[in-house]
């Protein structure tokens, strides 16, 4: 396992105007195992992602994914990663079978390869028989499910995945993280995850890195991060070194209008 | 080109699926043609203007297709809210494919529509002076719908939220409808509504389908035709300009 990183970050900055969302920040993750990156809300997770998958440029410092710089090798990038946003990106009005066959086209997979792959990864995640059923009509563990069983089709390197259980009871997320563990297993495909659950981090990363504040504040397997922090939990681990003062999402536009609406008319 | 024809194919399955949308889209042309054309159409015939169902029913197919075109808009503020847009943003094509895709496709959805309304046209008396000026006439449907298909993914570009939509429908939408006329005849406006009903490209699209089906034209076919073209390829450029802006 001597082989160079298949994503290394150095000195990483991204600011947005006057905020810093990114600070200085450095990680390599080998080629084959499962990165967990943990983070109270805000402190820059989802951030770094988007710089990997190329949807940011970072302010500086330097990023690389298999040797490709996101910025300025875009489509080879592209072609290497699979992801899963925050937020869900299928197309609802669409059926199974359908998005995972526009995935395919639009990340140039030959079309035998692209039924072959999509029968094996559908049967894989148990929607196979849903496959003609169209989106909307699936259950949010089934969409996500979905999206994980399209982010691989088109055998990418690494696959990122963006709080994939959030809002997911025990037995999908059990589940899912099967699947993503055995595929792992089976292909080698690099997992670079981000959640606020402890114990899914626990459980399947080989390696964890907690950022606060746009910075990195530790970095090991789970036994080591306990370790550090004389704790017996990742959890616990995890509060230690980032506080247990509750995080606020960055606001939208909108909600500084209503924070100024309130502050203008205090009384009802 | 298997990108655009995929995202083309999107479009269109999703309309033909879409059987509630497409009867409920079919209501607002079908008052205009039941209602306004029925309505007006003795005061229009003492006016020695002829027959108000032949002279509405283009302004009516028009319609139809500037609004299912515009449609394909707020289809692209849907994939926003709903995340597909952000799939087809960072898979390894180049952003002009995903925008040819989805505009023919929402081009070729307000064809269909604007076919729809000119068969319902049809059963509610509208004859075509000659059935061989169609195919012509579904050139000239298939232009006007480039045009809108294109603008509204230039503007979907920028929509961030619902009420936006709203905006462009009543500042944007029915302003080119009521100034194309689609249920009026152009001859001896206001100079201010003459200058208006000009800068407005479904005039022309309008205008062009009239000189075609029923051999009634202000500016002439071959200035009607060329108009759209020139307006079709200047509102591809500008679509595929702001889509490229997109930031996921």
């Amino acid at each position: 396992m001597s082989e160079s990183p298949i994503i290394r970050v150095q000195h990483v900055v991204k600011s947005f105007g006057t905020v810093t969302a990114v600070n200085d920040v450095s990680f390599d993750v080998r080629a084959g195992e499962i990165f967990a990156f943990l983070g109270p809300n805000g402190a820059g997770k989802t951030t770094t992602i988007k710089m990997l998958t190329t949807l940011l440029h970072p302010t500086s410092g330097s990023l690389e994914l298999d040797g490709l710089d996101p910025a300025t090798h875009q489509t080879e990038v592209r072609r290497r990663f699979g992801v899963v946003f925050q937020d869900p990106s299928l197309d609802s009005e669409l059926t199974a079978w359908e998005n995972m066959d526009i995935h395919g086209v639009l990340y140039h997979v030959p079309r035998q390869v692209r039924r072959e792959r999509s029968e094996i990864l559908l049967k894989m995640f148990e929607l196979w028989e849903r496959r003609t059923d169209l989106v909307k009509t699936f259950s949010g563990g089934m969409r996500r499910r979905l999206e994980i069983a399209r982010g691989l089709l088109h055998t990418p390197k690494v696959l990122f995945l963006d709080e994939p259980t959030l809002g997911l009871d025990p037995q999908s997320r059990n589940q899912m993280w099967t699947h993503v563990q055995s595929l792992n297993k089976a292909e080698g495909v690099t997992v670079f995850l981000t959640t606020h659950y402890m114990d899914e981090a626990d459980r399947v990363a080989g390696r964890i890195a907690v950022i606060d504040h746009g910075r990195i504040v530790a970095m090991g397997s789970s036994a080591e991060l306990k370790q550090q922090t004389g704790t017996d939990s990742l959890e616990a681990a995890f509060l230690k070194l980032t506080g247990t003062t509750i995080r606020d999402e960055s606001a939208t536009a909108a909600d500084g209008v209503r924070a100024f609406a309130r502050a203008w008319r205090p009384s009802r | 080109m298997t990108v655009v024809y995929i995202l083309w194919l999107r479009e269109v399955k999703k309309y033909l699926r879409s059987r509630v949308q497409i009867i409920a889209s079919l209501g607002g042309p079908l008052m205009y043609l039941g209602v306004l054309g029925f309505g007006l159409g003795p005061v229009f015939q003492r006016a020695g203007e002829g027959s108000y169902i032949q002279f509405m029913a283009p302004g009516v197919i028009g319609m139809a297709v500037l609004f299912t075109a515009m449609f394909s808009g707020i289809a692209m503020l849907w994939d926003r809210q709903f995340g597909f847009l952000k799939e087809t943003l960072v898979a390894p094509v180049p952003r002009l494919s995903i925008m040819i895709g989805r505009t023919l496709g929402g081009a070729t959805v307000a064809v269909l529509q604007g076919a729809l309304i000119f068969v319902i046209a049809l059963i509610a008396g509208f004859r075509p002076s000659s059935l061989l000026v169609v195919p012509l006439a579904f050139l000239v449907i298939a232009l006007i719908a480039v045009v809108f298909a294109a603008l509204a993914t230039a503007i979907g570009s920028g929509l961030k939220e619902m009420q936006g939509f709203q905006m462009v429908m009543n500042f944007l939408v029915m302003p080119i409808f009521f100034l194309s006329g689609a249920i009026y005849p152009l001859d001896g406006l206001p100079k201010a509504l003459a200058v208006l009903t000009r800068i407005d490209p479904l005039t022309y699209g309008i205008d062009g389908m009239r000189g075609l089906l029923i051999g009634r034209t202000h500016f002439g076919i071959p200035l009607d035709l060329a108009v759209l073209f020139g307006v079709a390829v200047l509102f591809v450029f500008f679509g595929a300009w702001r889509f490229s802006k997109i930031e996921a």
